[in-house]
């Protein structure tokens, strides 16, 4: 676990978002070191996904700005995000059922790829040897990587839950991200598919350089494997810092439990563990 | 499933005719094509030439609606303006082999205009705007008489080529036919590269394909172009074929015949737009003969063709989407599918 | 041209107008309850006006007997169609719908030219033959009788149709299936009644509208080309709004009218087109449309 030695890839600074009279987002303010993995938690409503959808351009905010790798991203349009690293999974798989396995894949690939319209149509020659590069490259580091080959053609609307997700994140890793957001990627997961998706969650930022943020519910993997935690509630953040400490914050607490005698109510499930336990 | 065709190289597996069984085929295809001229008569050689002129301009719109997912109620005012394009210049005295891409051109140009919408609306809403694109293309053919020649239109001189005039019905397919091929080559090759998984993102889930990087009105744009270059060389192969064009050659009707066409033939697939525009435009003919042939029976049946060709029209495209919603295509592979393993059952 | 041309004008675009606005809520309460874009719109009016035509001429019917039967069929056949069509598409995408209601408007079209031919033909007369003169400021206003009748018809029809839809279950079913058909079906709304319901009652408006239409303008196997004008109507004034559609019937009617005036009759249909590019570029949903947010 390492914490920042060298400027945040990502710096959102006193963003605001509101939708008529309802707001999303108040002043909220984060850094994502580089090379960490950085969750984003807190109850549903708290505007994480709004946060997310600020980050990837879908949303304007109304004050404050967003700092990628030292540059101001606030007003550069979604689609040139892309070709700066960012990269992201949605919280509803948003993969195109129309096409296979392989071609969504190759899709994340867009933005670096230069084949025009007038190569394109004939095909042989500079587009050939792209889609060959591509197709290569993809097979060898990602197909492989994340066990997907036994389904590179199959269309992904035949696929399961689980592995749609995972074609998600094969997709997400095609763009040669710097930094990689995850809605909720093992929303509805049994145990064993969250696991297997935290080991390539840690792989990524091992092997590929990724840096990672992610929103998630899983309170287990969270605190597993990130290396900073923020924590939403209402728009604001009310606490941010490495899991443990996070974990056993006041403000968090009365968000998740409520307010009340939540002491004894914490009781109650450590007995009861401690019970099963013995 | 295809037995025995396990792939050895990406290339391979990229190919657009993978197995030996269907590169035989098309060189069956083709051979037949290449011979039509030799036995079949004037008639059916203007239905061949018609038939490799639907190809073109289907194959356009299957790209803009089947793979973009814009819907287009305008392609035939396109062809419309490919036609008028090509007899213009041809009026100048230019060679078919300029006046045809220049229709290309000028109708991708106009094609990229009347797509200026789509950045603000999309689906049905898109669909009437190109309903309206082709009425003001309309106002436009039969009001600028000095360009269009007003309600009398154009006429246009044959095509020839070293001298030699291009007359007859197997003249014009020997520049159609080609022409068909070459469209249905290009096409497919889109869907090979990034620009056609572009398209298709757009289509399926256009705000997942911005997180991804594609300019969505940027692609839509090229994507209404290049439907539009189509079409435009399509209206200036008819314009040859024809001689002469007037503001009735390319009406709204005319526009829902290609969208019905890709509809029968099956959204989403080049072969569709085949499938579509071979029958389309076999079915009205084949109407006519069996009408024909009743003729002696129940005289005067005759004057019900044009009525009944409109019935015909209206119940394929209800019938397609009540019972065949992904078109031939999907008829085409169910069948193939069946006899995959026969004799054995699968 | 002088100012009473104008009110001329004026008068004569707004009485299309309601005939259009009449059309168009039909429209808009076979939208709000299916969802589905009826292309078919104008060859549902032609239907009622070549029935009222046909048992006219041939059957010795008085012409209010004739004008109900005229009624019934369209609504007939708009409740057919309903089953047995739109019934079979529920859940496909609105593409594919609209694409079968030009489908059904093709073979309606054809239908008719086998029965009737494809001749304009013109309609039986009932309506009271005097024309109105409207008195303003500065002469005496003409306004042909069936402009005038055609007005007041539609106008009573349109306020009638208002009027029980507020305060009928009826309504309250079809505004409750408009909203969620899914909650309407589980507090015991009869979903697919109200779907035949409201393409009944588009289907009756739409043969009424054609009526007043084809006794103003005669009759023809092409006069369902006005749905695109009804189209225009809807757009303008929100597809699912009746409200919209009222006032967009008026304004589109007045704005042909005014279009005729100033530029020729046959720059009515460029007019009407550039009406509908401009309302799709800036305003879609229309003046009184709900605008359909997507989630992310």
């Amino acid at each position: 676990m390492q914490e920042a030695a060298h400027a945040p890839i990502l710096s959102v600074e006193n963003v605001a978002l509101s939708f008529g009279g309802v707001k999303a987002l108040r002043d909220v303010s984060l850094t994502v070191a580089k090379d960490s993995i950085t969750s984003l938690v807190g109850p549903n409503g708290a505007g994480k996904t709004s946060l997310f959808n600020s980050i990837s351009g879908f949303y304007r905010p109304q004050q404050g700005r967003i700092v990628y790798e030292g540059a101001d991203i606030t007003h550069v349009p979604t689609p040139k995000r892309a070709a700066l690293g960012l990269a992201r999974t949605f919280q509803n798989i948003a993969l195109f059922r129309g096409m296979t396995v392989l071609d969504n894949i190759k899709l994340g690939r867009h933005t670096h790829m230069k084949t025009g319209v007038v190569d394109a149509l004939f095909y042989y020659g500079r587009p050939k040897r792209e889609e060959m590069q591509l197709r290569a490259e993809v097979e060898e580091k990602i197909i492989d990587f994340l066990e997907i080959d036994h389904i590179r053609h199959a269309p992904v609307a035949a696929l399961p839950y689980g592995l749609q997700k995972r074609v998600e994140l094969a997709r997400a890793l095609a763009m040669q991200p710097k930094l990689l957001m995850l809605d909720e990627p093992v929303a509805g997961m049994n145990r064993e598919e969250t696991e297997d998706m935290a080991r390539f969650i840690l792989d990524v930022r091992e092997e590929w350089g990724v840096t990672i943020l992610m929103v998630e519910h899983d309170m287990r993997l969270v605190m597993d494997i990130s290396d900073h935690v923020v924590v939403l509630n209402f728009g604001q953040v009310i606490a941010s810092g490495l899991p443990a400490d996070v974990q056993h914050n006041a403000e968090v607490e009365r968000a998740y439990f409520g307010s009340g005698d939540y002491s004894a109510l914490r009781q109650r499930p450590r007995a009861q563990a401690g019970a099963g336990v013995a | 499933m295809h037995i025995g065709a396990a792939k050895q190289s990406y290339a391979a597996d990229e190919a657009i005719f993978t197995t030996n069984t269907q590169k035989t085929w098309l060189v069956a295809l083709a051979a037949a094509l290449a011979t039509l001229p030799l036995f079949a008569g004037d008639y059916w050689l203007l239905i061949a030439c018609l038939v490799a002129i639907n190809v073109i301009s289907a194959a356009g719109l299957m790209v803009l609606t089947g793979y973009t997912g814009q819907v287009s109620l305008g392609h035939a005012a396109f062809m419309g303006v490919g036609a008028y394009a090509a007899a213009w210049l041809a009026a100048k005295g230019a060679p078919f082999w300029l006046a045809i891409p220049f229709a290309g051109f000028v109708a991708a140009a106009v094609g990229a205009v009347f797509g200026v919408p789509s950045l603000r609306v999309k689906g049905l809403y898109l669909a009437l705007t190109t309903i309206a694109a082709s009425f003001i293309l309309h106002f436009i053919f039969f009001n600028w008489a000095s360009v269009t020649g007003g309600a009398l239109g154009l006429n246009v001189e044959p095509a020839s080529i070293f001298g030699v005039k291009l007359i007859s019905n197997s003249h014009l397919y020997w520049l159609a036919m080609p022409l068909a091929w070459a469209s249905v080559w290009c096409a497919t090759n889109l869907f090979r590269t990034r620009v056609g998984r572009a398209f298709i993102a757009i289509r399926d889930r256009d705000i997942s394909a911005e997180v991804l990087g594609i300019e969505l009105f940027r692609y839509k744009l090229i994507s209404f172009a290049l439907a539009s270059f189509y079409a435009g060389v399509a209206g200036a192969v008819w314009v040859y074929l024809f001689r002469v064009v007037t503001p009735e050659s390319f009406r709204l009707i005319d526009s829902i015949f290609f969208v019905a066409a890709i509809i029968v033939g099956g959204l989403g697939s080049v072969r569709g737009a085949i499938f579509g525009a071979v029958f389309m435009t076999l079915v009205p003919e084949l109407l006519k003969l069996g009408v024909a042939m009743l003729e002696p029976y129940y005289p005067g049946v005759v004057q019900l063709l044009s009525p009944v060709r409109i019935i015909v029209f209206g119940g394929l495209i209800v019938g397609f989407l009540i019972f065949e919603p992904l078109g031939l295509n999907e008829t085409w592979r169910r069948v193939r599918h069946r006899f995959a393993l026969w004799p054995f059952r699968t | 041209m002088n100012l009473l041309d104008f009110v001329e004008f004026s008068l004569s675009g707004l009485s299309v107008g309601a005939i259009y606005a009449l059309t168009g809520v039909g429209f808009v309460l076979v939208y709000k309850a299916t969802r589905v874009i009826n292309f078919a719109i104008g060859e549902f009016m032609m239907i009622g006006a070549y029935v009222f035509f046909g048992i006219a001429a041939k059957a010795t019917m008085p012409t209010w007997a004739a004008i109900l039967a005229a009624l019934v069929v369209t609504a007939l056949v708009g409740g057919l169609a309903e089953r047995l069509i739109f019934r079979r598409l529920i859940g496909e995408s609105a593409i594919s719908v609209f694409m079968v209601t030009i489908g059904l408007s093709s073979i309606i079209i054809g239908i008719v030219e086998i029965i009737w031919t494809a001749d304009p033909q013109s309609l039986p007369e009932f309506l009271p033959k005097e024309p109105f003169f409207i008195p303003t400021g500065f002469g005496e206003a003409f306004m042909p009788s069936k402009n005038g009748w055609g007005f007041i018809i539609a106008a009573v029809v349109v306020a009638a149709i208002i009027v029980v839809f507020r305060y009928w279950r009826g309504g309250v079913a079809l505004r409750a299936t408009a909203a969620d058909s899914q909650a309407a079906y589980s507090v015991g709304i009869n979903v697919p009644g109200v779907f035949s319901f409201a393409w009944v009652l588009g289907a009756l408006t739409a043969a009424g509208a054609g009526i007043l239409v084809g006794s103003i303008a005669g009759i023809s196997s092409a006069m369902g080309a006005i749905g695109l004008s009804v189209l225009v109507v809807v757009i303008v004034g929100g597809l699912d709004s009746i409200l919209g559609a009222l006032v967009g019937g008026l304004l589109v009617g007045w704005l042909e009218a005014m279009a005729s005036m100033t530029l020729g009759a046959e720059y009515k249909q460029l007019a009407t087109f550039v009406v509908l590019m401009l309302m799709l570029l800036i305003k879609p949903y229309g003046l009184f449309g709900t605008h359909d947010i997507e989630r992310l």
